[in-house]
């Protein structure tokens, strides 16, 4: 029996993203060690906060999951789990990234207007770039949940764009790899629809 | 970005009810009942306030979170039981995305700066519980009883600096009256600083939402009554917003 596996890096709270797949009827485990991951149908990259708090997969839980991906299994990464997939951030620039994804993540708030807050923090809406399967079903200016001051750039690799003073990439997707700069565990419909697609594609 | 509208549930003993000036409660519900309600209906985000007085508190208010989190795919915030790091804890590992710190803030800043090392900012949310006094406003503790002798806008700034991601900003005096949110309260704190200030305290109508929105410069609005009891749809209220050109999610 195989199941999806949720990385515990220690960053944040995994009880929602839990509580989510549950919810949508998928099998996960919380891998004790990165050989854990071998025997994963697919990999889920949650996480809150600092960039710096992905240090710790940089080594042998990076080189499992790439194995991973590598085998052709889904990459979902979520919130910080997504700017892990690029190159680095400038929120912790001697960080690595997976680096699946090409380009930096960096600080939202160049030429914000003045009533525009950082951290983003609400509900904002999607504006889907290109056509995936991880999209099904949702519909075009969705709403989702996001909280984030660092964001991913735009690219090829662009599925969803979403606007908070500048334009920033909210999903990502390169192949068998995916990220969502929001969290679909908290936005309603929209974010159960995106895992129930993700869970579908495992 | 859409303007949030967050509904509060004041709990009492696993119970909803609703004061009016922090004082009189008269019983509103089924927590549980009330969120799924107010889900199916759009509500952006939920907060669950525990007013139990009781030392089987801590328990009954994780049996609450459970309980209201478990059909849930919205935010969730938690305050008014948290007087320290392990309170902060439980609630969390209850289902809480966010937990509310007053009183134990305020006694303790460096609080802010523990929760947020942990969780992060985003889950750390500093309420202010704020009354006019002259021109300014103060900060009062222990549910209004007591003046914290700070002033509402530093405070908030302190609160920011020391790692807060939202300000929940009460005014005592709108309290419950209905009489409209304190516009100018709200707006002072939210050009004080640039995290996301929730305003709370004396929604009546669809007009004062519309209100806090503009002239307060408010990033969400909480209200509890006016949408326990039915007077106002969540979704009747955002459609009233969209027609005003404030952008929702419907």
């Amino acid at each position: 029996m195989t199941a999806i596996a949720l990385i515990d890096y220690g960053a944040g709270n995994l009880a929602s993203v839990k509580k989510a797949f549950a919810a949508i009827g998928a099998e996960i485990f919380v891998p004790q060690g990165p050989e854990d991951i071998e025997r994963a149908s697919a990999v889920v990259v949650p996480g809150v906060g600092h960039f710096g708090a992905t240090r710790v997969l940089a080594g042998a839980w990076a080189d499992a999951i790439a194995a991973r991906v590598g085998e052709g299994r889904p990459l979902l990464g979520i919130c910080l789990g997504m700017q892990w997939l690029f190159e680095g951030s400038d929120e912790a620039p001697d960080c690595p990234g997976l680096g699946v994804v090409a380009g930096r993540c960096y600080r939202l708030g160049n030429g914000m207007r003045d009533n525009l807050k950082v951290p983003h923090v609400g509900w904002n809406s999607l504006e889907l770039t290109r056509e995936s399967a991880l999209l099904d079903g949702v519909p075009p200016g969705a709403q989702v949940y996001f909280t984030h001051s660092f964001a991913a750039p735009i690219s090829g690799y662009t599925l969803a764009v979403t606007e908070h003073g500048e334009r920033f990439a909210s999903i990502v997707q390169r192949a068998n790899v995916a990220g969502v700069q929001f969290h679909p565990e908290k936005s309603g419909e929209a974010g159960l629809t995106l895992l129930r697609n993700f869970v579908r594609l495992c | 970005m859409s303007k949030r509208i967050i509904a509060c549930l004041d709990v009492r003993d696993g119970r909803v009810v609703k004061g009016v000036n922090f004082q009189g409660l008269r019983a509103a519900g089924d927590p549980a009942e009330l969120a799924r309600r107010y889900n199916v209906e759009g509500i952006d985000e939920l907060v669950i306030l525990d007013i139990t007085a009781t030392l089987e508190r801590r328990r009954a208010l994780a049996e609450t979170i459970r309980r209201v989190a478990r059909e849930l795919f919205i935010p969730l915030a938690v305050g008014g039981g948290i007087r320290g790091q392990d309170d902060a804890t439980a609630a969390v590992e209850a289902g809480a995305d966010k937990v509310s710190l007053n009183t134990a803030a305020l006694a303790d800043p460096t609080l802010i700066t523990r929760l947020a090392d942990r969780y992060g900012s985003q889950a750390v949310v500093v309420a202010i519980d704020a009354k006019r006094q002259g021109e300014g406003y103060r900060v009062y503790a222990r549910s209004g009883q007591s003046d914290a002798g700070r002033d509402a806008i530093e405070w908030a700034r302190e609160a920011e600096a020391r790692g807060a991601g939202e300000i929940l900003l009460t005014s005592i005096d709108r309290d419950g009256t209905k009489t409209g949110f304190d516009c100018a309260l709200t707006g002072a704190v939210s050009s004080a600083v640039s995290i996301p200030v929730i305003a709370s305290g004396g929604a009546g109508s669809l007009e004062h939402f519309g209100e806090v929105f503009t002239a307060g410069r408010a990033d969400a609005a909480l209200a509890a009554s006016i949408f326990h009891f039915a007077e106002t749809s969540v979704r009747a209220l955002k459609m009233y917003l969209r027609h005003l050109g404030i952008p929702v999610r419907l």
